[in-house]
Formats: C-alpha cells, structure tokens, sequence
C-alpha cells in the first residue's frame, strides 16, 4: 500500500479517517525533533536492555551481542535512556549543525 | 371514544387499573389507551390514571380532561378531590368504592349523575387478603358500562397476576355482581 | 405472523431491538426511557436474547462502550434521554465522524433546569449538528418499526451512519398501547446479518479515530455533509423496502389532509396525532387546513418539504424548544432557511408550546390557528411566540 498524500481530497479519506495501513507512523520521522542525542559508552553496559524496554519511541532494539543501538530517525532525544541506565554509562549530548 | 379516569393513591393500582381495561378492550378488537398521570410516584398520596377506548385508532396525545366515566378507587379520596372535574353534564358515571349509598355521597359531596357504588374495601379484604381495590372496582365498571367482556377481563387477570389470580378474580366477580347502579 | 396487542411502547421497543438480534448493548437508566432498558437487561438476563449487556457508570460511558462494540463488528443498541443525552455530546460526534452503525432511541424529555421529567424536544433539537441521522415516531408501532428500519439503514454499505429514534417521554414511552410486533423471523428476512465495512481485527490492523489536522479536517467534515444527505436515497428505498414486506410505508416527509390546504400545521413527534384528530374536526367545520411533518430531521428532505407545502399561504410552526433570545425555534428556524427566496413561499407564524410536560390541547391548535388566519388577512407577521405561557409573551419584556 502506498502512503496516502497528506492532502488528500475529501473522496480519498478512508471511512471514518481510519489508518488501515499497520505500522504507517513510521513514515514520520519523529528523530527531526531532536536536540540532544544519547551516546553510549560500551565498555560500561551490562547489556541489562533497561534502555531499550523505557524508551517511549520504542527506537531502541538489542543486537545479537547483546548490545542496545537506537535508530536515530525516531529518537526524539528524550533522555529517559539516560535517566534509566544505572550503569551511568548513556550520556546526552547537544546535537551540532 | 371513551374517555376514563382513575382515582386513587399511590399504591392502590389505579394506573393497574387502566392497563388492565385497555388491554382487554385491544384483545377484542377496540383500540385503547392506559397512562399514568406521568410523574413521581408517593405511596399514599392522590393519583390519577387515564384511559380511553374507540372503535377507530385514538390520535390524541394528552391528558384525559372530561372523562366520561371516572373511578374511585379509595373512599377517602372524595374529601380532598373533586372528582366530578371535567365531567359532562349528561351521561357521566363515577364508580366508587364506598360503604355508604349514593343518596348520601350525591348529599355530602354533589356527585351527579348515574353513580355506582360498590364497599370494594370489604371485598377485597375477604377474597384477595389485602385492601387494594383495583381489581375489584373493575367488576363494578364492566357491570356499570359494558365496556369490555368479563370473560376478556378474567384472561387479563389471570395473565396479570399468576398465581393469586384466583383472588383478584373472585373480587372482581363478586363486585360486579354486588355494585348497586343508581341514576 | 405479527401479533397485533396491546402493550407499553418501552416494552415494544425493547422487544424490536431484541427482534433485531442486537449483539451488543451498553445503555444507563434515565426517565422516561428506563423501561426500555430494563427490559432488555431481563431479556439478556433471561437468555432470550444472546446478547452483551454492558451496564455503564454513565451515559458518556454508554455511548464511548457501544463505539467499541460497533467498531468490533456488533450490532449496537443503546438508549437514553434529556440530561443522559446531553451528557453524552462529546462522544455523539465522534460515534459520526469514526461511521459507527448504532441504534438509540431518545425519549425525549426537556433538559433542566428546572428539573423536569416531563416530554418536550430541548434534548433532541440541541444535538441537531452531530453529524447522526435522526428520525421521530409518532406512536408505538412507529417506535418499534423505526427501530427495526434504523439498523437496516445504519448498517447500509452506503451509509454507516449512528441513528436516532426519537419519540415522545411518556406520553408515547409509557402508553399502552395496540401495536402489532413482528416476530424475529420477519425481522431477520428484512434486516440480515450485520455485516460491517470494517472492523478491529487483530489479524488485520487499522488505526480509528486518528488527529485530523488543519490540512485534512475540512475534508472530514466534507465526508459528513456528504454521508448525513447522501444517506437520503438509501433511506428512501429502505423505508419502500420495509413498505413492501410490512404494509406500513414511512416517508421523510408526512402529510395529513394537506390537499388544497390553505394553512398548513407544522408539528414534530406525537403531537402531530393530536394534531390529525384537531384537523379533522376543522376540515368537518369546512376549513382548507391540514398538516405536515418531518419524519426525517436528519438529513433534512428539504425537497420533500417544498413540495409538501407548495401551494399553502401560510404555515403555523409549532416547536417544543427554543433558543433564548434567539429568532426563535430550531424548526422553524430551519424551515425558514429552507423556503427563504422561494417564489411563492407561504407565510410562517412560529410558536413555541408543549414545554416540559405542557399538554398540547385543541384551545391551544385553535389559537395558533387563529393567529395564522389573522395574518392571513393583513395583519403584520408576530414574533415567535411563546404560547400557553401565564402572564403573556409579547408586550411583556
């Protein structure tokens, strides 16, 4: 399914507005907004995933060796990740030009 | 068209009354209404139901005004209300449940016209066990007007009121055979 | 076969939805519609009816409850009146805007304060712009066959629209009454299966109710205009349908002797049974008058209406709401809208009666009647007028 213009005319709109793509919000990518970004020291983490399971974006999976990597186009930058990592090894950091 | 009203107190089953009247005269074939005076309900204090019945479908939404027969289910109910309101001049009946006779309720309080009285306090305390007067002042008025077959209004009872319908029955048999119709 | 009886209208009514195999109902008690809904719950409660009986906190809950049953795919029946209505407003619009089928019946009720139980049309005529189709009854057996006709047109591919049926708090809801109630498999020839146009569904996901933004907002409301009038013609055919199979024919527009009619009465709701009964006794006096209603408010036939009254000199509308220190009441408010720069459009004479309980009795036809005569003949066009009011409306203020 292809995504739908966001200017549709009124004959386009789905009844009742519903979405009937799953999974569409991805089309926005949500990381535009951001203005500070988490960076990780490794050689601190646990590999626990406490970051993974609080970020609200849910951008944040676990890799095969057990390591968190967050997909930077949804990350808004929150800063819970830090908030919630006890090992202190998340820092946020001021994104540049 | 006929046009009915019931008096009584909360509680008496003035409004049963009417159901029970309008259901019967539609099982034969009449066109009929029953409503309440439409508003909160007090155990005790004066009510009012209506009813009417046509040959033709009734097209009339609202209250009962100038009845033609009106029914008294409480004897108490004639000091405080006028019950007579609205009722022509020629042809009107009020059927009371009284143990006084009619020359002495037309005497205290004025009533005109064909009275029919009936001591349905009596009756209901010897065959039904309990003074609620509805079923029984409803023998007095099939005898009084005709309205509707006893036989159509036994099925009614007995559908109403299970299994202590053979009281209500027994009530209503014995006014309609006990009333005494005057004027 | 149908059984014609007597019986009270709530009885009837929860007796149709039952009829109708509903699968869902969520619905709180309110005077004058609370024996529509304690009777469904004895039905449910009886195993008569295999039904979901949800018994909310509130009427904002009962409607946001039946929006999900709907959106699973059930048919959905609820109930309500005055303040429970109002209370529901929000959710009223988005039961529209997310094309829900539903089915509730409003007795109506004027809304407080001051308190009052008693039957007018404020609760009604304020939810006008809600986006619900809207049809008034007129009695029981119209009650029951709108309900029954209500499913069939809420649930048409080509509308998915909620309704409501309106009729009259007691004076209709606690009648009894002779009607003729068809039986479940009567019904179900008529009415299938519900079958909706979408659903939630865990193996095929969709989102509902998403945020409408600045840029897409208009275009919804686009789609609502489109869906509320074009549901006209479905409604038409599905009135014929039921026309057809049951013997009883509605149409949007009702007229009452309105041939040759020099005035016309316009009425809402069950007062236009009085109505019928105080025009026959004019047209047996000789006088050239009769009687037109909307049996379908929402979408206004505005076409049906302009033929219903061409050739009538004046129109005596009779509303039971009206809006404070506005022109005067929603219909004819809307009636003049409609005939305004209409060649030939009769003259209208407004008033307002039958507030919260106020009977409607035949002086009251007569007087309203009287005054329309009086324009007739020259005299200027009064204000709407509050009629049967004490102490008088105009010249008083």
């Amino acid at each position: 399914m292809s995504r739908q213009s966001p200017t549709p005319k009124w004959r386009e709109l789905a009844i009742g507005m519903a979405i009937t793509e799953p999974g569409s919000s991805r089309y926005n990518r949500t990381g535009d907004w951001r203005s500070n970004r988490p960076v990780w020291k490794f050689e601190a983490c646990v590999r626990c995933g406490m970051c993974s399971i609080f970020c609200p974006e849910g951008c944040i999976g676990m890799q095969k060796d057990g390591l968190p990597l967050a997909n930077m186009e949804y990350c808004k930058g929150c800063g819970i990740c830090e908030a919630e990592c006890w090992t202190g090894c998340i820092a946020m950091e001021e994104e540049k030009e | 068209m006929v046009e009915l009203r019931f008096h009584g107190r909360g509680g008496q089953g003035a409004v049963t009354s009417a159901e029970l009247l309008a259901l019967t005269a539609i099982d034969q074939g009449k066109y009929a209404q029953a409503f309440p005076s439409f508003g909160p309900e007090r155990r005790g204090a004066p009510v009012v139901a209506f009813a009417r019945i046509d040959d033709k479908p009734i097209r009339m939404r609202v209250a009962v005004r100038e009845p033609n027969y009106v029914i008294v289910l409480d004897p108490s109910i004639l000091k405080i209300v006028n019950t007579s309101d609205g009722m022509p001049a020629q042809g009107s009946v009020q059927v009371l449940n009284t143990s006084r006779t009619a020359a002495e309720l037309r005497k205290d309080f004025g009533l005109k016209g064909k009275l029919v009285t009936v001591n349905a306090n009596r009756i209901a305390a010897e065959e039904i066990g309990r003074v609620i007067t509805n079923t029984t002042m409803l023998g007095a008025l099939v005898r009084a007007t005709g309205l509707v077959d006893v036989d159509g209004m036994i099925v009614q009872l007995k559908e109403r009121f299970g299994r202590i319908a053979e009281g209500n029955i027994k009530a209503f048999r014995r006014a309609y055979e006990e009333c005494v119709i005057e004027g | 076969m149908a059984q014609r009886k007597g019986m009270e209208v709530s009885i009837a009514i929860a007796e149709a939805a039952s009829a109708c195999d509903v699968d869902c109902i969520a619905a709180y008690p309110i005077t004058p519609q609370t024996h529509v809904v304690e009777h469904l719950a004895e039905i449910v409660a009886e195993g008569e009816l295999d039904a979901e009986f949800i018994p909310v906190e509130s009427e904002h809950a009962a409607l946001s409850a039946c929006i999900g049953c709907a959106a699973a795919g059930a048919r959905t029946f609820t109930a309500t009146s005055s303040q429970g209505l109002a209370l529901m407003h929000e959710v009223l619009f988005i039961a529209s805007a997310l094309r829900m089928p539903m089915v509730m019946v409003v007795a109506n009720r004027a809304l407080s304060g001051p308190i009052n139980i008693w039957n007018d049309h404020s609760d009604v005529m304020t939810e006008r712009d809600v986006g619900w189709l809207q049809v008034f009854a007129e009695n029981g057996q119209e009650a029951v066959d709108l309900v029954i006709l209500a499913h069939k047109i809420s649930e048409d591919h080509r509308v998915l629209l909620p309704i409501m049926v309106h009729f009259d708090g007691f004076i209709v809801s606690h009648m009894i009454e002779p009607l003729s109630l068809p039986d479940r498999d009567e019904v179900k020839k008529f009415l299938p299966n519900f079958v909706p146009a979408m659903r939630l569904d865990i193996d095929n996901p969709i989102s509902m109710g998403p945020v409408g933004m600045p840029t897409v907002y208009t275009e919804a409301k686009m789609v609502a205009e489109a869906a509320v009038r074009g549901s006209y013609g479905p409604i038409v055919e599905t009135f014929k349908g039921f026309g057809d199979m049951f013997g009883r024919h509605y149409r949007p527009v009702e007229t009452y002797r309105s041939e040759d009619a020099e005035i016309m009465m316009v009425t809402m709701g069950s007062i236009s049974e009085t109505a019928m009964t105080w025009v026959d006794a004019q047209r047996e006096r000789g006088e050239k008058v009769g009687l037109v209603r909307f049996r379908l408010w929402r979408p206004l036939p505005i076409e049906d209406f302009k033929n219903a009254v061409r050739g009538a000199k004046a129109l005596t509308v009779i509303d039971r709401h009206f809006s404070p220190g506005g022109p005067g009441g929603p219909v004819s408010a809307e009636i003049k809208q409609v005939l305004y720069g209409t060649a030939d459009a009769p003259q209208i004479v407004e008033f307002v009666a039958g507030l919260g309980g106020r009977d409607i009795n035949m002086e009251d036809f007569d007087q309203m009647y009287g005054k329309t005569k009086a324009v007739l003949a020259g005299a200027p066009v009064p204000p709407f007028e509050l009629i049967q009011v004490r102490g008088g409306h105009h010249g008083e203020i």
